[in-house]
């Protein structure tokens, strides 16, 4: 390992928090501008051009909010909880490569932090992990509507968990790597070797598992709207509730990674053209997240558990064992 | 150099996280260092150059077994702490350490005989997931199916005990209807000779 090799991977990693800390707050931008638009209202409009500033009034604000620490919390955990989640969702993007190679001044540039050979396990298991962030903010809060919400959000979790899994195995086994650099490659011939065309019920089952991962909107029961409160975010104030805030929307963009590209053939073959249509689909999957969000009510949470376990997750394995049959014949 | 740094860094965070879970009486507390001990030693694996096993270590460990546990808090207020009931505790002092000493016999019993053969020798033409499919579908075969079984039978048995009403939804029906409903379920279960 030289010196070339750790200062070329701390720059990626600074590159990447910058730029999707940066994207989380434009995130809420758009979606409060889409939502308004659906709605035939105007979204925010005061501060700076067509309201643009506004994300820099949310951020100071939420800087310079006092950090209250309630009374009967368990400190330490109740402190650590909303980092947790922030930090779960960058980790994940260790090993998502976001755009094909280029040289920058005759130097070689793999746009990716870690190329481990088992990328989309990796990416799976820490987004597996970012459970934590509900489950010890609502347990530790003191508060029985977070512990309530923090229990659904647990259960949403470990449920839809299942349903991404089963449902990536099909293309993995087409793919034979867990690589999402060998998946890519995989499709790398243009439009009709995307996996989309193969895989159509993976594809639409992991899309589904998707919003139930990052907590939108069908499936916002981690902070159920009805009760009037945020779920396991009621106690937090200023920026550590904006942490959650953050992790939520940086996952939602590192989701919309890995849906482009395992099933819509990521960055092609590797030129410029594919690279942007990458970006285009991301941009694409982050829309479709808030449009549901304008669209659709949340659903109930037995009608949750009935879907991913009655429907989706047989769903799942019949498409396993299907696939299974026509790769043996 | 960076390795030895490494797993230094992380065998210190790892014994530290599971003496929090072990020395603690917050519930929360060890329920957190549990976790966090689980995903530092996935960074032995990562260390090992075994991503397969690191990234499972973390999925299963993590994200499901600890995901567990902690369903299993949501019924005790783990706000309090908890108040132990010690009634001997020189004799659990010398559990402990035998236990300890046991387990580091076992791990150093290999080092001493200088002669250590590899029953499956890292084969670098292959990625480890490859290399774990091929031990597991020829050398433990039969476990490793036993075990999907198994597995197989839990979820379909966990399914058909949690589905048992899920026909019936509490929030659609009248409130007459539900206490008719478990008047009916009271009955039944005199009738089978509950008491």
């Amino acid at each position: 390992m030289d010196m070339a090799f750790i200062i070329e991977t701390i720059i990626k990693i600074v590159v990447i928090l910058l730029v999707f800390s940066a994207l989380a707050g434009l995130g809420t931008y758009f979606e409060r501008k889409v939502l308004a638009f659906m709605q035939r209202r105007l979204g925010p409009m005061h501060v700076g051009p067509f309201g643009l500033l506004q994300v820099a009034a949310d951020g100071i604000k939420l800087f310079t909010k006092e950090d209250i620490i309630p009374q009967n919390v368990v400190k330490p955990i109740f402190k650590i909880a909303p980092v947790i989640t922030a930090a779960t969702a960058f980790m994940a993007a260790a090993a998502i490569p976001f755009w094909p190679e280029f040289s920058a001044f005759g130097y070689k540039v793999h746009p990716i932090v870690a190329d481990i050979n088992v990328g989309i396990l990796y990416v799976l298991g820490i987004m597996a992990v970012g459970l934590y962030g509900p489950l010890l903010g609502g347990m530790a809060s003191a508060n029985k509507f977070s512990l309530i919400s923090a229990a659904r959000s647990a259960a949403v979790f470990i449920s839809y968990e299942v349903i991404s899994g089963l449902a990536l195995l099909a293309p993995l086994m087409m793919v034979g790597s867990l690589s999402l650099i060998d998946i890519n490659n995989y499709q790398a011939g243009g439009i009709g070797n995307w996996i989309v065309w193969s895989q159509p019920v993976a594809f639409i089952l992991f899309w589904i598992a998707a919003f139930a991962e990052t907590g939108r909107t069908p499936f916002h029961l981690i902070a159920n709207d009805h009760e009037i409160i945020d779920g396991f975010g009621t106690e937090y104030s200023g920026m550590r509730w904006g942490l959650f805030f953050i992790g939520e929307y940086a996952n939602m963009f590192f989701i919309s990674f890995v849906i482009a590209i395992i099933f819509l053939g990521g960055f092609g073959d590797g030129s410029i053209a594919g690279a942007f249509q990458l970006l285009l689909k991301v941009s694409f999957f982050f829309f479709f997240f808030l449009w549901t969000r304008a669209a659709w009510p949340d659903v109930r949470p037995d009608q949750l558990m009935w879907l991913c376990w009655k429907v989706l997750m047989p769903l799942a394995v019949v498409n396993i064992v299907i696939t299974g049959l026509v790769m043996m014949f | 150099m960076f390795e030895a740094v490494a797993f230094y860094l992380f065998a210190a965070l790892t014994i530290v996280m599971f003496t929090i879970t072990v020395m603690t009486s917050q519930a929360l507390y060890a329920l957190t260092a549990m976790a966090a001990g689980m995903i530092f030693i996935s960074a032995f694996f990562f260390i090992l150059g075994a991503d397969f096993l690191g990234a499972i270590q973390i999925i299963v460990y993590t994200g499901a077994v600890m995901a567990l546990y902690a369903f299993g808090m949501m019924f005790f207020d783990t706000t309090r702490n908890v108040i132990e009931k010690r009634n001997n505790p020189r004799f659990v002092v010398i559990l402990g350490g035998l236990a300890a000493v046991l387990v580091v016999l076992i791990v150093l019993a290999p080092i001493v005989t200088t002669d250590l053969n590899a029953h499956y020798p890292i084969d670098t033409s292959v990625g480890n997931s490859q290399a774990i499919g091929m031990v597991l579908f020829t050398k433990y075969l039969v476990p490793f199916e036993v075990a999907a079984v198994m597995l197989l039978v839990a979820m379909i048995a966990g399914i058909v005990l949690a589905g048992k009403k899920m026909d019936k939804s509490l929030t659609l029906m009248a409130d007459e209807e539900i206490a008719l409903m478990h008047a009916l379920s009271h009955d039944t279960t005199e009738e089978k000779g509950g008491h």
